[in-house]
């Protein structure tokens, strides 16, 4: 498990607890670091459940089991999809 | 071409015959509405001709006395305590206590005839109380427009908007008030957009039963047949698994059939009429009232430049209406309103906004058209004002590879920078224009997407292979997945065949869109094909007495890798799917996943154009599209989807919006009315298919779909400034308004 | 309301069939005769992905009354090939990648036939507004305009 820092939109500052512009979390997965933002941050858990994409290392995660290695840039994004 | 190791290719980047062609230049092949079974009900839906009522009474006495009739639905057929999205689908699908814009359905209605479900539906009686409606985006969330559904906000929202503001965001990075400190040149301007329509000429159809035993089986023109089961079976409170899908041939979706509409009535209306089969099939003004438009957009963008074209800062603020339900790609249009640039300050805000009219659904890129149309219109302006060629600017300031996106995280690979150089070296830019003629760049951006993705493929005794897909087939996938199939396994091309499954036969698939089918279907299809390919070479080692690793697949055949391996001659495909059935059984594989490695498109178009200045028309002279496609598997239908992203872009442009009466009505629900370009409209479309492969795809394939329709809108903008001197901020430029525009010059 | 016995030609083949007066030639032809190659994308004319030709005129089968069809000729899609040898429009199509969807394919390939009856050398320009009543929504029309001009050269060289 490594010290994640989870990026976020800055229209989901407001829902932290102080404004802030990133999440640092503990966590060695996708899905682990959404669970630990949620927990850290409970005015994101809305967000979070209705979908966000996970950008990791500039790509879109594709499973909530995927690791995260230390050192990786991780987004929170809007959910993408595409006509 | 030698560096990227393709150039054993044999198949991939050729142009056969697609296997659905004769299909589907003969009649024969089966679309929505062509689909019919015995017992065979007809259904029709009524609907509201208000924007902004509430609904007091429907009384259906009269329709239910008409022979022939057997079941009418309402809202109260449907079950209640949905949330979320469920319950905007369900929503839009069948209105509840109010009806929210025009054409929003109130009824259905199911009998024995076409002819007499329509009867029977003017018969139902719906008593409205009119409320007062909005149209516009900036309307809709000012002080005082009438609320469309309180509480709707999202979390997102900050106290004190109006509470048809149901999403916000705001992102970026840097300090954009010092970098506008840091231009010679700072400009900012409103832009709009109006709302569109997909436009494919096939109307929605379906026909669906569902018994007394609670299961269902549908057949849908769709992008998307588990979307369709999904989204039916939370509608209706069903289980999904009760569910059959099955997609027929799908006449253009672009977006449009990626959701459902009229999908769950039918279903509804079987069920209630003892399970007889119910066909609806939409009218072309049910299709322009009641489906998917696009958003409409306002815009601001603020950039600052120095005087020899290098960004300091920019600034968008985007509000769009997406309808009467969230769901307004403003997002998107932030993304990629200035994904072509490298910015170090940059900042947006976005608003999502409800209007009384059609719930939008997605369209070919959706949001990105509507932000280049502000930023690419206004990063034009700025260089004429400077005296910079609009081809270097974006250029010096372009994005490549390993660059921070505006939006956050970094791209992986890109082709923005060969895109850019491919323009420059092609002739058009140097053709001479006359008087009223003008040219006009712009750039263009789609991330493209991979979803969940299942596939599958067999190996035929005959040693041919067919493929089962669940991505539905709507401009030549079939041709494309053979290609790499083929290519992977060694054989000729007519030996793949390849199928649009049921949801039955495979396990969950998005649906074509996000321009995936080729990317994410295809790298399913390789894999599975990869799975079939060693199990043929595990037949041929058991054979040799050989190890499984000692066998290597080359040419369509199985051979012992090396020397050292064994001297066995090759043995064939045909020579192992012969005998498969004593050497073990059938052979076959699978592939199920969300794949990685989507590589995004960049493109970049030019239009000539001449302005009529006395009736303020526009022709389009000459058009180029420059794109990134990664590798082009059929380079014709890679030439097809530039080409046609182009003309509705183009129709975008000059042409298409939606037109409201005073009471919120939409006036123009017809061909002749809302006019897309016709053939005459339009000059051959030039195009340049740039390949920069994408690693993260077994043949390199960036999804080509959607960024094709975004350059236009603001090229054609900026050719006609070119052209006659006059900014359009406003779409479309239609002539009315480009005349008025020249008259007050 | 009564139906009317309509007999008509269509394909070469007679056919006959009860029509409600108010049904459309198109209707008649999908819902009656099984004939789902003309597409209705519109009905009301602007489309023209139900092009057929009645009695040699080419019209839109949803601006037809099916009981209209009494004693005259339909041709349709269906009939375009030749049993299992394709018309070159139809194969030219086929191999210039000219449709997407399909969906408008029969009603162009119909409308493209009858320009070539009338005129075996059309123009790039002519070819246009011929078929500028017929709404493609995928191609922006460059390869549906290419393969038409290219099947009629292949077939004045036939002719020659």
């Amino acid at each position: 498990m490594a010290r994640i820092t989870v990026h976020l939109w800055s229209g989901l500052r407001r829902l932290t607890d102080g404004d802030l512009e990133s999440v640092e979390v503990d966590a060695s997965t996708v899905g682990e670091a959404l669970v630990a933002v949620a927990a850290q941050h409970p005015g994101l858990e809305p967000v979070l459940a209705a979908g966000v994409s996970v950008v990791i290392d500039g790509e879109v995660s594709t499973s909530r089991r995927q690791v995260i290695q230390p050192g990786s840039e991780v987004y929170l994004m809007q959910r993408l999809k595409g006509g | 071409m030698a560096k990227d190791g393709f150039e054993t290719l044999k198949l991939v980047g050729t142009r056969p015959n697609r296997p659905d062609g004769l299909d589907k230049v003969t009649g024969r092949a089966r679309y929505g509405a062509d689909f019919s079974l015995p017992g065979m009900l007809w259904g029709a839906v009524v609907r509201s001709p208000h924007a902004h009522a509430r609904i007091v009474k429907i009384d259906a006495t009269k329709a239910e006395a008409l022979d022939g009739v057997k079941a009418v639905i309402t809202r109260a057929d449907f079950p209640t305590g949905l949330t979320g999205e469920d319950w905007n689908l369900q929503e839009n699908t069948m209105a509840g206590e109010k009806a929210l814009y025009d054409g929003h359905a109130v009824a259905a209605v199911a009998a024995t005839s076409k002819l007499l479900a329509e009867q029977a539906a003017r018969l139902i009686e719906v008593t409205y109380e009119v409320l007062p409606h909005v149209i516009d985006v900036d309307a809709a969330m000012a002080e005082g427009a009438p609320v469309i559904r309180a509480g709707a906000a999202d979390a997102t929202v900050p106290e004190g908007l109006h509470p048809n503001v149901v999403r916000y965001m705001e992102f970026g990075r840097g300090d954009v008030d010092a970098g506008f400190a840091e231009a010679d040149l700072v400009m900012e301007r409103t832009y709009k957009t109006e709302a569109t329509h997909q436009g494919y000429i096939e109307p929605h159809a379906c026909v669906s039963k569902m018994g007394a035993d609670g299961k269902g089986e549908m057949w849908v023109c769709t992008q998307g047949h588990w979307y369709i089961r999904k989204m039916s079976a939370a509608v209706l409170g069903i289980e999904a698994s009760q569910l059959r899908v099955t997609p027929t041939e799908i006449g253009g979706g672009f977006g449009g059939k990626t959701t459902i509409f009229m999908e769950p009535l039918s279903l509804a209306l079987s069920k209630k009429a003892g399970g007889r089969p119910v066909k609806i099939v939409m009218s072309r003004s049910e299709v322009l009232r009641a489906t998917g438009p696009t958003a409409s957009a306002s815009m601001d963008v603020k950039i600052g430049m120095t005087k020899d074209g290098k960004i300091t800062a920019a600034r968008a603020e985007f509000r769009m209406q997406g309808g009467a339900f969230p769901g307004a790609p403003v997002d998107m249009a932030l993304y990629c309103c200035f994904a072509g640039y490298k910015l170090a300050n940059v900042h947006h805000v976005g608003y999502d906004v409800l209007a009384n009219r059609p719930k939008c659904a997605a369209y070919r890129a959706p949001g990105s058209p509507n932000g280049a149309f502000a930023v690419e219109s206004l990063v034009d302006e700025m260089c004429r004002k400077l005296g910079l060629d609009p081809v270097e600017v974006r250029l010096k300031n372009g994005v490549t590879t390993g660059d921070r996106a505006s939006y956050g995280p970094k791209f992986g690979s890109i082709g923005l920078t060969e895109v850019l150089e491919a323009v420059k070296a092609h002739p058009q830019l140097q053709a001479p224009l006359g008087e009223n003629q003008g040219r006009g760049f712009a750039v263009g951006y789609w991330f493209n997407h991979n979803g969940e993705t299942s596939v599958s493929m067999a190996i035929g005794e005959d040693g041919t292979a067919q493929v089962s897909v669940g991505t539905p087939d709507i401009g030549g996938s079939r041709a494309s997945i053979a290609l790499m199939v083929a290519e992977t396994l060694g054989i000729p091309y007519e030996d793949v065949g390849v199928n649009v499954v049921e949801t039955g036969a495979l396990g969950v698939n998005e649906p074509t869109h996000g321009s995936r089918a080729t990317f994410a279907s295809g790298k399913a299809a390789v894999e599975a094909t990869q799975a079939a390919i060693k199990e043929m070479c595990r037949r041929a080692a058991a054979e040799w007495d050989i190890d499984d690793e000692a066998v290597e697949w080359v040419n369509g055949a199985a051979q012992p890798a090396g020397p050292n391996a064994g001297k066995f001659p090759p043995m064939s495909i045909k020579e192992i799917a012969g005998k498969m059935g004593q050497t073990g059984g059938p052979i076959s594989g699978h592939h199920e996943s969300v794949p990685d490695g989507v590589g995004a498109s960049f493109g970049a178009h030019v239009v000539d154009l001449e302005v009529d200045p006395e009736t303020g028309r526009v022709t389009i002279l000459r058009y180029l599209v420059v794109q990134d496609a990664g590798r082009a598997i059929h380079p014709s239908y890679v030439e097809g989807q530039y080409q046609g992203g182009a003309a509705q872009g183009i129709g975008w442009a000059l042409n298409e919006e939606y037109v409201y009466d005073d009471k919120g009505r939409l006036s123009n629900t017809v061909f002749l009315d809302y006019r897309v370009p016709v053939a005459s409209d339009l000059p051959m479309i030039d195009t340049v298919i740039v390949e920069v492969p994408n690693p993260g795809h077994p043949f390199g394939v960036r999804g080509v779909g959607e960024t094709g329709i975004t350059p236009p809108l603001p090229a054609i903008a900026n050719a006609i400034h070119d052209a006659v001197g006059v900014r359009m901020t406003h779409l479309p430029i239609n002539p009315p308004k480009l005349l008025a525009a020249l008259k007050a010059r | 309301m009564t139906k009317v016995h309509v007999t008509t030609t269509v394909n070469g083949d007679t056919v006959e069939f009860l029509a409600d007066p108010r049904e459309t030639l198109l209707d008649c032809l999908r819902d009656h005769m099984g004939l789902t190659g003309s597409k209705e994308g519109c009905g009301t004319g602007d489309c023209g992905a139900c092009s057929v030709e009645l009695d040699g005129t080419l019209v839109c089968s949803c601006l037809v009354l099916g009981v209209e069809a009494e004693g005259k000729t339909v041709s349709t899609i269906e009939g375009m090939a030749n049993g299992s040898e394709l018309h070159p429009l139809q194969r030219k199509f086929i191999e210039h990648a000219a449709l997407q969807c399909g969906f408008c394919t029969p009603g162009i390939l119909v409308a493209a036939r009858k320009l070539l009856e009338v005129n075996p050398d059309p123009t790039e320009e002519e070819t246009r507004y011929w078929l500028a009543g017929n709404l493609c929504r995928c191609t922006g029309y460059d390869k549906i305009i290419r393969a038409v001009l290219d099947a009629a050269a292949e077939m004045r060289q036939e002719v020659a």
